[in-house]
């Protein structure tokens, strides 16, 4: 019994989501698909309270890179990526895997092409803080108390195997 | 469960089960296309979920809104009452379903009493964001859902997750976007999930009327015997559900079924053996699992649906107490609990048995006296040992028995086999205190510890 079974539109429980893989988060702490770019947070090296946001826009592969306070990245420019662009697409295909990667970006590539490569954009300034500010929303679910309340709907949600 | 019980299980479908679906079924059909603007077939759907109720208390409710909907109106009276006549179909077709299983099974049910529920009002503000979100959706559907409209719900989620009066609604309505979210364009998608979206759809705008529906409580006190955990996760909440006899102490009812849901707020990259970090809030329950131990409670709080609200301070663990010797001497007598009138879907039917001596089947069937059971091999939680080939080689399971699209499966919870003669038993709560396999603790240790990092993340850059 697989989710490509026959009947799948008239099921309630089903996976829509396509799993994500587990990965390292000390470089790369945050990594998105959402508001038509790849974008997400990355440590700085040096400095434990520094993060730089970084994202690429699909279509046009535009880039930006720059601290949490708007201070540009010294090492993107032109058409060159900096290393925490770099460590931003490497995570991203690690955690939703090429394919999910390329398509939103909306990349001609196939599994195994240099996603490094192909995306050819150019510098353009993107507003770091609101990337940020879904950073800061993200980590707030951590802090939320667990809870002994029956949530009756997580059965439309059940854990599914994981995927090999 | 014996071959006879199966048998009686399997047997046609109850009255009337189909012809409800059906009529859900066109419904959910109008609803992917938009409520604005219907076509003729889509029209007549609505107009047949209105009979379908026509001689109901919702009847002159349905008769007004089919009516206005046809017009290209809707409001959220109109939403409303369309979603509370889906709900009373399903409802209806869950009653079927769980009286011919209590029957096949010889299992006797509480009767439903309402009790007062608890509690202040919830904040309206709240609930009407989230109806008007809804109320969207409704209008568009889901092929007229993109990135922009998938969205739009970010705000009321993150005002709801700030209620712990309305986590259900929260948790509904993050896990409903997020998968509307990564569908967009939805038009684009090979196959909509439309039954799937228009039952969350449903259960979203009933709760956005009243948030909570848990209902007051009475207390109990007793010995908990765990039968077999059952775990739910989207990617920013994790539920770990224990299904467990419940042996009270003199004079406070009859041997029991109960449930225990413990949940918490994740993110997508915490998944895994990883979820159970957070739950760490409850140790007693967590070794309960990890060790099959019973807890003695005293004084617990257990609603009318049998759910039994965890409180660490009233409990205490027990003697060790293997899940298979339960599921053998104290599941058959034991009275299963009323369902709350919410819970009342076919989805929410996930009812404890053990099941022996059946042969596994190629397609990972088991045939049981050759009545043949499917087994839903999709639902092994990656936070547990339990894997498709543990599930095949197994000799004895306690599962739940679970109906959906018409057809009864089995969700293993815990597997007995033989390996080299040696018995050994796997359950999906093993690694609710860590992992115990070595090959799993290795690859956590590759992958760091997301948990602790986030953490670290939130408390240096939350606190500015």
């Amino acid at each position: 019994m697989t989710s490509g079974d026959a009947g799948w539109e008239e099921r309630s429980a089903v996976r829509v989501v396509p799993p994500l893989r587990p990965r390292k988060l000390a470089k790369v702490p945050f990594v998105e698909l959402a508001e038509g770019r790849l974008q997400g947070v990355v440590s700085s090296g040096s400095d434990i309270a520094r993060v730089y946001v970084s994202s690429i826009a699909a279509g046009t592969h535009n880039f930006s890179c720059s601290t949490n306070n708007n201070r540009p990245c010294a090492g993107a420019g032109g058409s060159r990526h900096c290393k925490h662009l770099k460590a931003l697409i490497d995570e991203a295909v690690r955690q939703y895997g090429f394919d999910r990667v390329a398509r939103y970006l909306k990349v001609d590539a196939s599994e195994g092409d240099d996603l490094h490569f192909l995306l050819k954009g150019r510098l353009e300034k993107a507003p770091a803080a609101m990337v940020f500010s879904r950073f800061l929303r993200h980590l707030t679910y951590l802090q939320v108390p667990a809870v002994s309340e029956p949530l009756p709907e997580m059965h439309w949600f059940p854990a599914w195997k994981a995927v090999a | 469960m014996q071959a006879v019980q199966l048998a009686e299980l399997l047997a046609q479908s109850p009255p009337g089960v189909a012809e409800a679906v059906e009529v859900v079924a066109g419904f959910d059909a109008a609803l992917a296309g938009g409520l604005a603007r219907l076509g003729p077939r889509h029209t007549e759907a609505v107009n047949a979920l209105a009979a379908a109720v026509g001689a109901s208390p919702l009847g002159t409710a349905l008769a007004d809104a089919s009516a206005k909907v046809a017009g290209g109106a809707i409001g959220v009276p109109e939403m409303t009452a369309l979603a509370g006549a889906r709900a009373a179909l399903l409802g209806a077709a869950h009653d079927a379903l769980l009286a011919r299983l209590d029957g096949a099974l010889g299992r006797s049910r509480a009767v439903w009493e309402e009790r007062p529920a608890e509690g202040e009002p919830v904040p309206a503000n709240l609930l009407a964001a989230a109806r008007s979100w809804l109320r969207e959706l409704a209008i568009a559907g889901w092929l007229g859902v993109d990135e922009g409209l998938a969205s739009a719900a970010e705000q009321a989620v993150e005002a709801l997750w700030g209620e712990p009066r309305l986590r259900r609604l929260a948790v509904l309505l993050d896990g409903m976007a997020a998968e509307l979210r990564v569908s967009s364009p939805v038009a684009t998608m090979d196959r909509v999930p439309e039954r799937r979206w228009a039952d969350l759809w449903t259960r979203a705008v009933l709760l956005s009327h009243s948030g909570g529906w848990t209902g007051g409580t009475a207390t109990v006190s007793g010995r908990l015997l765990p039968l077999g955990v059952d775990v739910h996760e989207h990617g920013t909440a994790v539920q770990a559900q224990l299904h467990a006899v419940l042996e009270p102490a003199d004079g406070d009812g009859p041997v029991r079924l109960v449930r225990v849901a413990v949940s918490a707020a994740k993110v997508d990259t915490i998944v895994g053996p990883e979820v159970w970090k957070l739950l760490s809030a409850y140790p007693t329950l967590l070794a309960a699992l990890a060790e099959h131990r019973s807890v003695n409670v005293a004084g617990m709080r257990l609603t009318a649906g049998g759910d039994l609200l965890w409180d660490e301070e009233r409990a205490e663990a027990g003697e060790p107490a293997d899940p298979f010797a339960t599921a053998r001497v104290r599941l058959p007598d034991a009275e299963a609990p009323a369902v709350a009138p919410l819970d009342r879907h076919p989805v929410h039917i996930a009812e404890p048995v053990l099941v022996e001596g059946y042969k596994v089947k190629r397609e990972g069937t088991f045939d049981l006296g050759g009545q043949i059971l499917a087994v839903d091999l999709d639902r092994l939680p990656p936070g547990g040992p339990l894997t498709e080939r543990l599930v095949t080689a197994s000799t004895a399971c306690i599962g739940l028995l679970r109906w959906d699209a018409g057809r009864w499966s089995l969700q293993p919870l815990a597997v007995q086999s033989a390996v080299k003669k040696q018995p050994v038993a796997a359950h999906n709560g093993d690694w609710a205190l860590g992992p115990t396999d070595p090959k799993v603790v290795k690859a956590q240790v590759r992958s760091g510890d997301p948990v602790a990092v986030l953490t670290e993340r939130a408390g240096r850059l939350l606190r500015k």
